[in-house]
């Protein structure tokens, strides 16, 4: 007699799929070491000199115990600073800011503070794969909007509009995008403000992990900038992407007090506090590393342009992204799925990239190319992709 | 219109870079990047190109001195007479005015301590307006050139992170 496993895992857990492509994964990480990498969704930069000092200082000094459960209030008006200066909207550092566990807690302190069983969540796809999950963990139901290349993946209005019902508790949107390097001007979101204003109901998660990663005009463009709507609008943000603190593991939750408390609470009974030294981290990052980040997405703009051309002189298609550090190419004209497509090319010239239908249905045909990584082996896989490209349509 | 600022930085980091692949990377044309790195060298702006190389492996035995040098300057030449007189020895590969405790920091390279010896004690000290020297020889480097020497090159990421 075996155990019973499978009915004593919650249902909830158990109707979200595992990971569709967990084999090309496995794949990949086996071959680690061999291959050129353009499939990580993380800066290959080291988190700046002066952020590592701040935490390590923190050590020195003995800051090792627990800090407040909503962060240091030094953490939260820096992090207040931050968004104040870039920005331009204010926030309460004592009672509007959340420190979290990076932005992923956020996604879950949303999903588990604002659901109800049923409820729906407008999802706007292709994006990063733990929004849909966080939802369904939650008890509630994803509603997906399929954001199109010819809209530059923007996110429509009216196809926002057509996605509202009167079960929606909230959308979730992320701009700059992952996986297609989308982003949204302030022009852009006042059209999905409009929508909004019709739908006073509606609440906003905005992910914004790759706010400085914008190479329109370098600065965050948000749905938190129109005070319309700013009272049911809830910033989920984070240092991971914008200055190369992945393992730092922090991020925080800015929104209107009412929102933001029932957060600290299940932030205070599942994980305490996020880790202290990195909060420390936060505070040299928020207020003194403006000149390192416009140094990192100096390299990245320079990355991506050389991307853009490689994958023109590979002869596939490929909208211009102006955000995070990813382009998001058609394949569809090799005849190849996302799977075929990446795995041929990761056995046959030994490069890693990421098929597009990780990111939601409608990133079939496409792939996702990261550019945190280093200018050769960009130039090199950009040049082993034309390769396999033309072998492909030789047959 | 190409940024210099970031054109000059582009290549002060890899002078590799070809005039088509710094086009690309500044979104501007082969033909634009040629004319303003013309345009800077004529203005003595960009004065070459260097490699960085880590000749502790190569050449183990090469020495380098930092030497200061203290002046009694020259009435109407000041400083630039003895300096330029310095700069003018291959082997001397900077050669800066500062403030201080003494006025030239002169940075030699040779193949022995001895021939820095001589450098100083011969060509250096010897100069009229010289008033004393004191030279420091390098040990071992570990920056130079902003590049961190023996830094590890190691990607600890993930092989796919979404």
């Amino acid at each position: 007699m075996s155990f019973d496993y499978e009915n004593k895992i919650s249902k909830a857990v158990q109707q979200v799929p595992p990971s569709a492509i967990r084999r090309f994964f496995d794949l990949a990480n086996e071959m680690k070491g061999h291959v050129i990498s353009l499939s990580i969704g993380e800066p290959d930069f080291v988190t700046p000199w002066s952020i590592r000092e701040a935490g390590i200082n923190s050590l020195i000094d003995g800051y090792t115990h627990y800090s407040p459960n909503s962060g240091y209030i030094d953490s939260r008006k820096a992090i207040a600073d931050y968004i104040k200066r870039r920005y331009g909207v204010s926030y309460d550092p004592s009672s509007e800011i959340l420190i979290t566990v990076g932005g992923s807690e956020g996604l879950d302190l949303v999903a588990r503070a604002l659901i109800n069983p049923g409820d729906e969540v407008v999802v706007v796809e292709p994006c990063f794969v733990a929004y849909k999950a966080t939802v369904e963990f939650a008890h509630g139901v994803p509603v997906v909007v399929e954001t199109k290349p010819e809209n530059d993946y923007r996110l429509m209005p009216d196809e926002l509009e057509a996605a509202i019902t009167d079960k929606t508790k909230y959308i979730i949107v992320g701009y700059p995008n992952n996986p297609t390097g989308a982003v949204m001007t302030l022009e852009d979101w006042a059209k999905i403000k409009d929508v909004l204003l019709r739908h006073p109901d509606v609440i906003v998660l905005s992910d914004e992990l790759y706010c400085e990663l914008n190479y329109l005009d370098g600065k965050p463009a948000s749905l938190t900038q129109f005070s319309e709507i700013r009272d049911r609008v809830i910033m989920v943000n984070g240092f991971s992407k914008s200055y190369a603190m992945t393992g730092f593991r922090v991020g925080y939750i800015a929104g209107p007090s009412e929102l933001v408390a029932p957060m600290i609470k299940i932030h205070q009974y599942c994980i305490m506090s996020a880790p202290s030294m990195s909060q420390f981290s936060v505070i040299e990052a928020a207020l003194n590393a403006d000149n390192e980040i416009l140094k990192m997405r100096t390299e990245y703009n320079h990355r991506r342009r050389v991307i853009i051309q490689g994958l023109k002189d590979a002869g596939l298609d490929c909208f211009v992204p102006y955000g995070a550090f990813y382009a998001f190419p058609s394949i569809k004209s090799t005849g190849l799925t996302s799977e075929e497509f990446c795995e041929r090319f990761l056995l046959e010239k030994h490069v890693a990239i990421v098929p597009g239908n990780a990111f939601g249905e409608c990133g079939e045909g496409f792939v996702r190319i990261s550019y945190a990584a280093s200018l050769d082996d960009i130039k090199e896989a950009m040049k082993l992709l034309k390769e396999f490209v033309e072998e492909l349509k030789k047959g | 219109m190409i940024d210099d600022i970031e054109l000059l930085r582009l290549i002060e980091n890899n002078a590799r870079l070809s005039s088509a692949e710094i086009a690309t990377m500044l979104g501007s044309s082969e033909e634009e990047v040629e004319s303003e790195i013309a345009r800077l060298k004529e203005e003595n702006i960009i004065l070459g190109y260097n490699t960085v190389i880590n000749w502790e492996k190569k050449a183990p035995d090469n020495c380098i001195g930092m030497i200061e040098v203290r002046i009694a300057p020259i009435k109407n030449k000041g400083y630039d007479h003895i300096a330029q007189i310095l700069s003018r020895y291959d082997k001397v590969t900077a050669c800066y005015l500062v403030s201080g405790g003494f006025d030239l920091m002169i940075i030699y390279e040779d193949s022995t301590l001895r021939n820095i010896a001589n450098f100083v004690t011969e060509k250096i000290a010897t100069l009229e307006g010289v008033l004393s020297t004191t030279t420091h020889f390098i040990l071992k480097k570990y920056k130079a050139n902003g590049i961190i020497y023996d830094n590890p090159d190691t990607d600890d990421r993930q092989a796919i992170i979404l």
